[in-house]
């Protein structure tokens, strides 16, 4: 029983979400391979070697891998799932990307968002946007899994695993990348911040959004996350969406303000340590969820606590 | 060129759901049920893109229990051509739907299949790119921009850190984010004239499909509950007890 993780890397580092699928693999029993796909990715493979806990790293190197297209790194995945019981993505829009496309093609079902690994068959995912918790057996030759990177611990480092260069497949053809626009952040990573200061539609304006904002995400080291509607309004980038259907976070702290606390938002923050609420209203959901609720004015409560820290 | 877009029933959004005493499920009997919203998003694209012009005719396929001919009858209202409903009364899983679309697929040859990019009940966001891979078509998820052109989809899509966009070849599966549009509202004549429309009505067997589902839930139940939490009279004492007492900043 041998556990393939497949790695979420920028070429150069690996993305924090891969040492908390690594973990997860762990979790599973038997040992934990580590792919890295990618094009001049040799960097991502030397830090992949390095967590501890992985006996090997596999490392497929070609242009076609670059862009990281979903037909071409499944194609790669499925090259080496032989080999594998388990097969684990973490659970990012990447993960959640590729994941279905190689559990489709081993005819096996997937398991997506895996807060918890009961036994290597038996697994514990959030299902009604968290409102309830399924225990679900796979009874499939391969288990293929997407792991919700905030139900595990990063795994640490201090492992040496040697890296094996495997033949990279062919490119499959039909998708091209043409683009991308990245959200330009000084920022600690929303996922993997300790604390989190977040924004609703209360704000009223993008421009209000960090003005009263950042000074606070400045003076804790946050990062800056908004709810759905702030976003839909445009007062913040999509990327900051917390929730069902955005990211889903657990820091240390979690600040909401001017948030009501909608079902699809409490989904994607309810696991966070303390939780704080500013609102005006003292009705708002928010504060059924919240250790410590402040009801006031946010224009005049957020600046205030800034002065105070 | 057609487009096939997949329709599910779910428990409408609005809903708080009670998990069963019994630990077998969430209580969906006597539950207001709607069009999964994402879904919605896909037909209204679909239909958009008929009034483009790059779709001549858009399918809507629902697969589940007989009620889900009122989600289809939805999609007509919003302005779907016709529909189709694979019934059936198991439990499906997202292999088994997309198998049933693939299916489905073969038959009507679309040349773009639009699917939400996850139904709110299972959450799994899983039954498009299964059937682009069973299918062996290229994939564009969590798509928030779609342009038709030579052959081909250009789709923006909403990745972590921003946005990425991907042409892929059609035929194509494409699965819908949020941002992609705002549905309509379907207006009475619309409904009056959906209930016109056509709707067949096929079996999995019909289309040699086998929907036993691959997972079995051992057991449901509630997220664990959070302590009551207090309220602060002023800043001084949130900044005081985050400080002292939860000792997190």
């Amino acid at each position: 029983m041998t556990t393939l993780v497949i790695a979420e890397h920028d070429h150069g580092s690996l993305k924090g979400a891969t040492l908390n699928t690594v973990t997860a693999a762990l979790q599973c029993g038997g040992e934990v391979h580590v792919l890295v796909a990618g094009h001049q990715a040799a960097a991502a493979a030397q830090a992949a070697a390095q967590i501890a806990g992985v006996t090997k790293v596999l490392h497929a190197d070609a242009p076609q891998l670059a862009e990281q297209l979903a037909e071409n790194v499944a194609a790669q995945v499925l090259a080496l799932a032989g080999a594998y019981s388990h097969l684990l993505f973490p659970a990012t829009a990447h993960g959640k990307n590729v994941a279905p496309r190689v559990a489709a093609l081993l005819d096996v079902a997937q398991v997506s968002d895996v807060t918890r690994v009961d036994s290597p068959d038996t697994f514990e995912r959030p299902i009604y946007a968290g409102n309830a918790i399924a225990v679900v057996q796979s009874s499939d030759k391969v288990k293929v899994l997407t792991v919700r990177t905030t139900g595990f611990d990063a795994a640490g480092a201090g492992g040496s695993a040697p890296v094996e260069s495997v033949a990279p497949v062919a490119d499959g053809g039909s998708s091209r990348f043409v683009g991308r626009e990245v959200t330009k952040s000084d920022r600690p990573e929303l996922t993997a911040a300790k604390i989190i200061v977040s924004g609703g539609r209360a704000l009223g304006s993008s421009d209000k959004f960090n003005e009263v904002l950042t000074p606070l995400a400045d003076k804790l080291g946050a990062a800056l996350g908004a709810s759905r509607a702030a976003v839909d309004a445009g007062y913040a980038p999509n990327d900051w969406q917390v929730g069902q259907t955005g990211k889903i976070v657990a820091p240390s702290l979690y600040i909401a303000a001017g948030i009501s606390g909608a079902i699809q938002h409490l989904a994607g923050m309810k696991d966070s340590k303390v939780i704080v609420a500013i609102n005006k209203d003292p009705e708002a959901p928010i504060f059924s969820v919240a250790d410590y609720g402040l009801e006031a004015d946010l224009f005049e409560a957020v600046p205030e606590l800034v002065r105070q820290l | 060129m057609k487009a096939l877009v997949a329709v599910k029933r779910v428990v409408d959004y609005n809903v708080k759901v009670r998990v069963k005493s019994d630990g077998t499920g969430v209580d969906t009997a006597n539950v207001k049920m709607s069009m999964n919203p994402f879904d919605e998003i896909a037909v209204e694209e679909a239909v958009r893109l008929k009034e483009k012009g790059a779709v001549s005719e858009v399918i809507a396929v629902s697969c589940g229990v007989t009620q889900c001919q009122e989600t289809l009858r939805t999609a007509m209202a919003i302005g779907a051509d016709r529909a189709i409903l694979v019934e059936c009364t198991e439990e499906l899983q997202p292999l088994a739907v997309a198998k049933l679309l693939k299916a489905l697929a073969d038959k009507e040859q679309p040349q773009l299949v639009i699917l939400g990019k996850q139904a709110i009940d299972d959450d799994c966001n899983q039954t498009g790119q299964m059937l682009a891979a069973l299918a062996g078509w290229p994939q564009a998820t969590f798509a928030s921009k779609v342009e038709i052109a030579d052959g081909r989809a250009q789709v923006t899509r909403e990745v972590d850190g921003g946005l990425e966009t991907v042409s892929v070849a059609l035929p194509a599966v494409v699965t819908t984010d949020l941002r992609l549009n705002e549905p309509r509202y379907v207006t009475l004549p619309n409904i009056m004239k959906a209930k016109k429309k056509t709707l067949e009505v096929v079996k999995p067997a019909d289309l040699g499909v086998d929907v036993t589902p691959r997972l079995k839930t051992l057991k449901v139940s509630e997220p664990p509950k959070r302590g009551a939490g207090i309220k602060v009279p002023d800043v001084a004492t949130l900044v005081a007890k985050l400080k002292t007492e939860a000792k997190v900043i």
